[in-house]
């Protein structure tokens, strides 16, 4: 690997301070499961790493029944699954995070990261535009909030300018009748990239979907929010007729490439297949029976 | 080009050491401190051959860089045994063959241990889970779970005793 040097800030300000210094020769370390790799393989040539992990705001897992949930962008994936609250309220998120990488990987590996690196396969991404996560972005010039489908601008690119931080997640707390999942498909049975994925959240109301959400993986140069497969549920009946028409609209819009992992047909049809699956599962989840 | 000081806990004892700060605990580990216990593979996270703990929580030596052990607790393979006394999983991986070329052992017995530690009855798919992210190309995998459910019998008949 390249002569980095390394920096382990201790508030968000020092840690500011750092990128406002350094712009876009900085990149911050979470767990280093993607940066590592890229910096060891030449893809990133960044000369100062900024270790995130000892800064408060961005270690910080917090529910609060008004604001939510607040994800620091640092916190690794095994502290998430390891949250019984967030077990209990958010299953949609802990289906991404039990299933990236395996259990080493998931010792280091952060939600924040995996947004960050912006790859279009991300499995964290789907569910968190399905939970409406909103993304707190850091400078030391001040601070913006982002929608999470509009953080990712191409593979490896997002909206973060050169001097800015992600510092954590919010999810709004999950309405009453609501339910989420992420599904991907894989060849193996884990520790894999994702063929295609999709992450859904429903909210049900007097048999009726009140809102609905879905984003794909691994079928544009995004992680993908489709708009039209809400636009399908939301004020329809809650069965399967519904569903299918979500699904066919998560068909309709994905983009995919032909690759080694698949071709773009065979993509197209998993992205109805997972997003049917994925909407029976947040369902079920929501507590309400499709039979 | 500077190095930079790190005081960490190895095994239990206070350990100190000078690493550039591209250099991996992989690295840090094998080549400044001689513990060549962990092994290197895929050197990309993928094979778990330098699996550790750090801090209570099995991590791909290759990716975790050398200053990050600053203040860190790290447990390798050579902490596994107390002194001439081998833990349940290497003792049950010697008798129930779950190694050939042993590459690939280190990083299962550390990241088994991990797995009893936390589970001390773990089924087998809980086990085949938990090892997801160790590779080995020898032995197909079935002697090394067997060999865990094993280690799981041995700890459990000897705290029932």
């Amino acid at each position: 690997m390249h002569w980095i040097d390394y920096a382990r800030p201790r508030t968000l300000d020092e840690c500011l301070r750092a990128f406002a210094e350094h712009g876009s020769d900085a990149r911050a370390l979470a767990g280093g499961t993607d940066l590592l790799v890229q910096m060891r393989t030449g893809r990133r040539t960044n000369g100062v790493v900024v270790d995130v992990k000892a800064v408060p705001e961005l270690n910080e897992l917090r529910y609060d029944r008004d604001a939510g949930l607040t994800l620091g962008a640092a916190v690794p994936c095994y502290r998430i699954y390891g949250s019984e609250t967030v077990c209990r309220l958010y299953p949609g998120l802990i289906d991404t995070v039990s299933m990236i990488g395996g259990t080493q990987i998931q010792g280091r590996a952060s939600v924040g990261g995996n947004l960050c690196n912006a790859a279009p396969s991300a499995d964290a991404v789907p569910a968190l535009i399905a939970l409406r996560a909103a993304c707190r972005i850091a400078s030391a010039a001040g601070e913006r909030e982002v929608p999470v489908e509009q953080f990712c601008t191409g593979p490896g690119r997002s909206v973060l300018g050169a001097s800015e931080v992600l510092v954590s997640l919010r999810l709004p707390p999950p309405p009453e009748g609501s339910g989420a999942c992420y599904l991907r498909f894989i060849p193996r049975n884990e520790m894999d990239i994702a063929v295609a994925g999709a992450g859904v959240a429903v909210t049900v109301a007097n048999g009726r979907f009140a809102d609905g959400r879905v984003a794909l993986a691994s079928v544009a140069p995004t992680p993908l929010f489709v708009k039209a497969a809400g636009a399908a549920l939301r004020g329809e009946p809650v069965g399967r007729a519904a569903l299918a028409r979500a699904a066919a609209a998560a068909k309709a819009a994905a983009r995919p490439i032909s690759d080694m992992r698949g071709t773009a047909e065979y993509r197209r049809n998993l992205c109805e297949v997972l997003t049917r699956r994925a909407l029976e599962r947040a369902v079920e989840r929501a507590g309400v029976s499709l039979a | 080009m500077r190095s930079a000081h790190v005081e960490t806990t190895i095994n239990g004892q206070p350990a100190e050491f000078l690493c550039e700060p591209r250099q991996s605990l992989l690295e840090v580990l094998r080549d400044v401190l001689r513990l060549t216990g962990t092994k290197e593979g895929c050197n990309d996270g993928n094979c778990g051959a330098c699996t550790v703990e750090m801090d209570g929580r099995i991590v791909p030596a290759c990716l975790v860089l050398g200053v990050e052990a600053e203040g860190a607790e790290i447990l390798t393979i050579e902490g596994v045994a107390q002194g001439s006394a081998l833990h349940e999983v290497q003792r049950a991986f010697l008798e129930g063959a779950a190694l050939q070329c042993g590459v690939c052992t280190p990083g299962f017995i550390v990241a088994a241990k991990a797995l009893l530690d936390r589970n001390p009855d773990p089924s087998e798919d809980e086990i085949r889970l938990w090892l997801a992210n160790n590779l080995c190309r020898c032995t197909g995998y079935d002697k090394i779970v067997r060999s865990v459910q094993a280690a799981a019998r041995i700890q459990q008949q000897e705290s029932a005793s």
